[in-house]
């Protein structure tokens, strides 16, 4: 396992993954649109949708940590699945045809959420007829053909899926909260109180790295990681918004309010043409008023990992980014 | 005519059902469709469940039996048949009497070659065929199981009301075959409401009037009259039921119209050595509302298991000798305040009317083992009832207002008295509330009432009737039952539990060996149980005036009165009706309490600083808070100096067992299940063990908890949490199903409440789990000293003050209330399991209630 690819290293997790490998005295080359910025690794530059791309990426590695998806929360469908499902299914074959032994791809626990609370749920199946928007539905099929490559005897498949990963630097959650936050724009929806757990980076990143080196018995199966900590929404924003220095958000607004209000911006950035992204979607809006967390027994055990850094602690570490960030002199 | 069929696969799948189990059999010109689990059985069975479904059901009742009895380990064949015209069996299009129904079922066995031992299992009128097919096999019988049923009907007025208008002349045929409305009332009589997948199941063979035509025959056959083709069968086999010497078992669901539960008190009579256990909450359809096919198990398994060893025998001295030893003592043997209403009772006079009341009632018909509700307050009447009814050997039916009308209606019909002692409101309610057929009261009645209510007497006839009376009166059996007491009710239901002679009378030895009360040492009682205990002592006692039902009610001067009437040596009190003296106290008491040598608080966990307050005012006395329940009245018990002494620790201290008690743990499993055999080892969290000669004899008509509690022999689980110090003190954590089983093991809660106690601004806390047990969270709920209408998640700083305190604990959240649910009867436990549901609910980002 001396020689990885890792696809998606532009954003922070993959980033962080292959710096990580870098640093453990692997061979790692990485696979995205942008350069990684990971010094030691090896950047190929292209989609994981372009065949030749793929190939020569592939060329003589034994291992694949696939985490490169696209992840927004609105666009087109065809673009989630050319790049979810089409660019998964590329990978996967001719991950096979270049003799890869092991292929972590990387999921999320939305491929089997119905828009309920989750209470302590397992690692359920993936469900493309039923997981909430683009996003969710062309992960799910990705897994569904992950878990189906598995080979026992050729090409080994486990599935990772990381719930909510946030560190300095994240520009999907911490950054998304900081800016409506500084807009006014980040409502408590209902009490607030739904129980939310999420995965500080590290943690994510010692999870995919315990998969890669996990027992082969334990793949052919999807894990859901998380720190084990869940803590209501609102605790959780404030944290967070207190880590990054803006004001915690005080309006409270009806849960149910939202996801109906949710459904209308939804309806209208599909059909109208305007820019960016709504300002409440219904998925966000169900996202962030149920509760989210998993039984982490199996995953643990499995992957014989647990979270390093605790929810407090990472949040002490996104303080002290913060505060480094504002001290560094603008670029 | 239409053979029989199997029925078609969506069916079976329905009810879970292997399509192996579904089978027709041709027996002579009939064929049946049963459902048998023979095929699918890996081992030899034990033997045979030989299964009678009622009408309008078939064979998919007893699915989850038919199933559950195809285990791996000591398998049972379960052959659960549907009758003909019923279900999927043959219809004929005759008319079956009850005699023809039992001797069918005969033939059938006899085709199936049914090998010994059967049991049998029947549900409604299947119930009656099956003892008719057990009355007929005593060869092959080895027990009988009966669900909501009845076997002997008195002509007229005893039919079921529901069952008399569907029998009425032109309601029969409409009501029974041509709409499905008779199948469409029972199912609908199920706690909680059918699965539509499950009511469907028990729909379909019944889809059209022709296949209905069965339900109306059933109905039909009912010998609602004494020329009824079908009642000399009945009669033969409500006759024969009496001679049965095989093991019987009777579930029972209360809420039913149709089998009330007077037909319970006749199969009881008739099957005096029957287990019984009821379903509190499960109607008729009872093997629907319950887990009949464990139960049923167990108790099959159970019949297997050693008989657990007797208690080791002291010698038994009647609870009431005392009272027949001091019949010429003029001295004072207790006195009641109420004001103006205040009385004080001799030695000789509460004698002589005890005796009077245990003749008057043995006079008026009531026999030893009969069951007397006693609805009366504390006080010189109830006193002299309830050891009337101990001298004559009638079993004590003691229930308090404190259980609310609900609990009390429940407890009460439950326990099944013949009489009901009781003042006006009570009887009131007995009444309206069918408490019991026969009614006595307490005290006067306005005019009128007594004839509005059928009062059959008052205490003072039945005292007059008890002087008339001559007969010589034997002291009962000191093994039978001698009364009926009742939990709280603060983990379920109240439930019902039944103390023999020998127990009280041990309990009464406990309690004056511990506190050295008796003759020398006069009592104040404020705590119900207590204020009956006095005469059995052999103490003077006196109840101060309050309303024993409100504890908060009594004051410092009221007590102070109490104990100068008798210039007591001991106090006993509630908490919260300790913490109401406290509070009232204005001095003027101090010189009345100054004599006072010791008191005692229980009930309720009982704060250190209140028994501190407390021990101001009486400054000779010793304080002790005993630790008991229902179920062992006396446990353990704990000095304020020791609870100094003890300190802090996991949970809260109640001291070392007292003499005669012995104490062990069932440490608990990383599921928190209390899976370990009785350990008297320090340091081991398990579920509290007791074994002691006042334990309960057992829970009444619960033979499933009963089996459950006592499945240690010798040993009593008390459903409390806690362990053994180095020092040999009990600490209690908890309620065993208040545990918590986390990712990271077994969390107890009193601990933990007691350190988030230690943050200022908290008064009280609960700490409940929420989500899957084994993935457990754990929620602190804390009422604060000041609560303002704000969001239910604590503030940063709350919840920062709350983490901490409880460090070494992951806490997933804090959550703020106005007010922690506490129970009724005492008003200090803190009902966890409904902030749970609370917290389970607000947690998953709904809105929810507390």
């Amino acid at each position: 396992m001396t020689r990885v690819l890792v696809t998606g290293a532009s954003g922070m997790l993959g980033r962080a993954v292959a710096a990580r490998l870098v640093a453990d005295g692997l061979d790692v080359r990485t696979l995205q649109r942008s350069p990684s910025q990971v010094v030691g690794a090896q950047d190929v530059a292209g989609s994981v949708t372009d065949p030749d791309v793929v190939r020569s990426a592939l060329r003589d590695r034994v291992a694949v940590v696939h985490l490169a998806a696209k992840v927004t929360i609105v666009g087109p469908y065809d673009q989630f699945e050319a790049v979810n499902v089409g660019g998964t299914r590329l990978l996967l074959d001719e991950a096979r045809s270049a003799g890869v032994g092991r292929f972590v791809h990387v999921s999320t626990p939305s491929v089997a959420h119905h828009g309920r609370s989750l209470a302590g749920a397992g690692a359920g199946p993936a469900d493309p007829q039923h997981a909430r928007g683009h996003y969710a539905r062309t992960k799910a099929t990705a897994e569904l053909l992950a878990l189906a490559a598995h080979d026992p005897a050729g090409l080994h498949v486990i599935v990772v899926r990381p719930h909510v990963v946030w560190g300095p630097g994240d520009t999907q959650l911490v950054g998304r909260i900081v800016d409506r936050a500084r807009s006014g724009r980040l409502p408590v929806l209902g009490d607030g109180a739904a129980l939310i757990d999420t995965t500080y980076v590290d943690n994510a990143v010692d999870a995919l790295v315990a998969a890669l080196h996990a027992d082969p018995a334990v793949y052919g199966e999807p894990y859901v990681v998380t720190n084990g900590e869940p803590r209501p929404v609102v605790e959780l924003l404030a944290g967070i918004c207190a880590a990054s220095g803006v004001a915690v958000p005080r309006r409270h607004v009806p849960a149910t309010l939202a996801r109906g209000a949710g459904s209308v911006l939804d309806a209208a950035w599909r059909t109208l043409p305007l820019a960016g992204e709504p300002p409440l979607t219904r998925f966000v809006a169900e996202q962030l008023s149920t509760a989210h967390w998993f039984d982490q027994r199996r995953t643990r055990e499995a992957l014989g990992w647990t979270p390093r850094i605790g929810l407090d602690d990472g949040l002490a570490r996104l303080a002290q980014w913060t505060a480094r960030q504002a001290s560094a002199p603008a670029p | 005519m239409t053979a029989a069929s199997r029925p078609p696969a969506e069916v079976l799948a329905a009810g879970g059902i292997d399509p192996r189990w579904s089978r027709t059999v041709e027996v002579g010109p009939r064929t049946w469709h049963l459902l048998d689990n023979a095929a699918t059985l890996d081992a030899e069975p034990v033997g045979t469940l030989l299964c009678v479904h009622g009408n309008p059901t078939w064979s998919f009742l007893w699915r989850r039996l038919v199933a559950a009895g195809a285990r791996a380990q000591r398998p049972w064949r379960v052959v659960a048949v549907d009758q003909l015209e019923m279900g999927y069996s043959e219809r004929t299009g005759e008319q079956h009497r009850l005699a023809d129904r039992v001797a069918q079922l005969g033939a059938l066995t006899d085709h199936l070659g049914l090998a010994g031992p059967v049991v049998t299992v029947g549900h409604d009128w299947g119930g009656l065929v099956s003892l008719g097919w057990a009355l007929d096999h005593p060869d092959l019988l080895a027990g009988v199981v009966l669900t909501n049923t009845a076997v002997h009907h008195e002509v007229d007025d005893a039919m079921p009301a529901a069952l008399r208008v569907a029998t009425a002349r032109g309601v029969l045929p409409v009501g029974t075959v041509s709409t499905p409305a008779f199948l469409e009332t029972t199912l609908a009589l199920a706690h909680p409401r059918l699965t539509p997948t499950v009511a469907d199941g028990f729909r379909a063979p019944y889809r059209t009037a022709d296949r209905r035509a069965g339900i109306g025959g059933f109905v039909a056959d009912i010998p609602a009259t004494p020329d009824h083709p079908s009642r000399p069968e009945l009669d033969r086999i409500a006759t024969g039921v009496r001679g049965l010497d095989v093991p019987a078992l009777l579930l029972w669901g209360p809420r039913d119209p149709v089998f009330s539960a007077r037909y319970l008190r006749d199969l009881r009579e008739r099957l005096p050595h029957a287990d019984v256990h009821r379903f509190e909450g499960a109607g008729h359809l009872v093997v629907e509302d319950a887990d009949v096919a464990g139960a049923v198990l167990r108790w099959l398994d159970a019949r297997d298991a050693p008989a657990p060893p007797a208690v080791a025998d002291e010698p038994y001295r009647a609870l009431g000798a005392t009272l027949v030893e001091r019949a010429d003592d003029d001295g004072t043997a207790l006195i009641e305040l109420a004001g103006a209403r205040s009385r004080r009772v001799t030695w000789s006079a509460l004698a002589a009317r005890t005796d009077q009341l245990a003749r008057g009632l043995a006079a008026s018909g009531v026999r030893p083992g009969d069951r007397v509700a006693l609805l009366v307050p504390p006080g010189a009447d109830l006193t002299a009832v309830l050891y009337a009814c101990l001298r004559l050997g009638a079993v004590v039916v003691v229930a308090d207002a404190g259980l609310g009308v609900q609990g009390l209606t429940r407890a009460v019909r439950a326990a099944d008295p013949a009489v009901v002692v009781g003042i006006e409101k009570a009887l009131v309610a007995a009444r309206w509330l069918r408490w019991a057929p026969t009614l006595v009261s307490a005290g006067p009645l306005r005019a009128g009432v007594a004839r509005t209510l059928g009062v059959g007497a008052s205490l003072d006839d039945l005292a007059a009737l008890g002087r008339a009376s001559t007969d010589d009166l034997p002291w009962p059996d000191p093994d039978a039952d001698a009364a009926v007491l009742f939990t709280s009710g603060s983990t379920g239901p109240a439930k019902g539990v039944v103390y023999t002679h020998r127990r009280l009378a041990a309990m009464r030895d406990v309690v004056a060996r511990t506190y050295g009360i008796g003759p020398d040492s006069p009592l104040v009682a404020a705590f119900a149980p207590f204020v009956l205990l006095g005469p059995a002592l052999g103490a003077t006692s006196a109840s101060p005036d309050m309303d024993v039902t409100s504890p908060g009610t009594l004051t410092a001067r009221a007590l102070a009165e109490a104990v100068r009437a008798i210039d007591a040596a001991v106090v006993f009190a509630s908490p919260a009706a300790l913490r109401s003296v406290v509070r009232t106290a204005d001095g003027s008491e101090l010189a009345a309490l100054a004599g006072v040598r010791r008191f005692l608080s229980a009930g309720a966990p009982v704060g250190i600083d209140l028994l501190e307050a407390a021990a101001a005012l009486m400054p000779a006395a010793q304080a002790h808070t005993p630790y008991g329940m229902t179920e062992a009245l006396v446990v353990a018990d704990v000095s304020l100096d020791e609870l100094r002494d003890a300190g802090a620790g996991d949970g809260v201290c109640v001291g070392r067992p007292v003499a005669g008690v012995r104490v062990a743990l069932s440490g608990l499993d990383v599921a928190g299940e209390p899976t370990g055999v009785p350990d008297q080892r320090a340091g081991v969290t398990g579920e509290v063990l007791v074994a002691a000669a006042h334990v309960k004899d057992r829970y009444d008509g619960l033979w499933l908890t009963q089996h459950a509690s006592a499945r240690d022999p010798g040993w009593h689980r008390t459903g409390d949490v806690g362990h053994l110090d180095a020092d040999g003190r009990l600490w209690v954590e908890g309620r065993l199903a208040h545990v918590l089983v986390t990712a990271d093991g077994v969390r107890t809660p009193v601990g933990l409440e007691q350190r988030a106690q230690t943050v200022d601004s908290v008064v009280s806390a609960a700490v409940v789990g929420v989500g899957p047990r084994g993935a457990q969270q754990v929620v602190v709920v804390v009422q604060p000293e000041v609560y303002s209408h704000g969001p239910v998640v604590a503030a940063p700083d709350l919840a920062a003050a709350v983490r901490a305190a409880l460090e070494g604990t992951t806490v997933a959240a804090v959550l703020v209330v106005e007010q922690l649910p506490t129970d009724v009867r005492h008003s200090s436990k803190i009902d966890r399991t409904r902030v749970a549901v609370w917290a389970e609910r607000v947690l998953a980002g709904e809105r929810a209630r507390l």
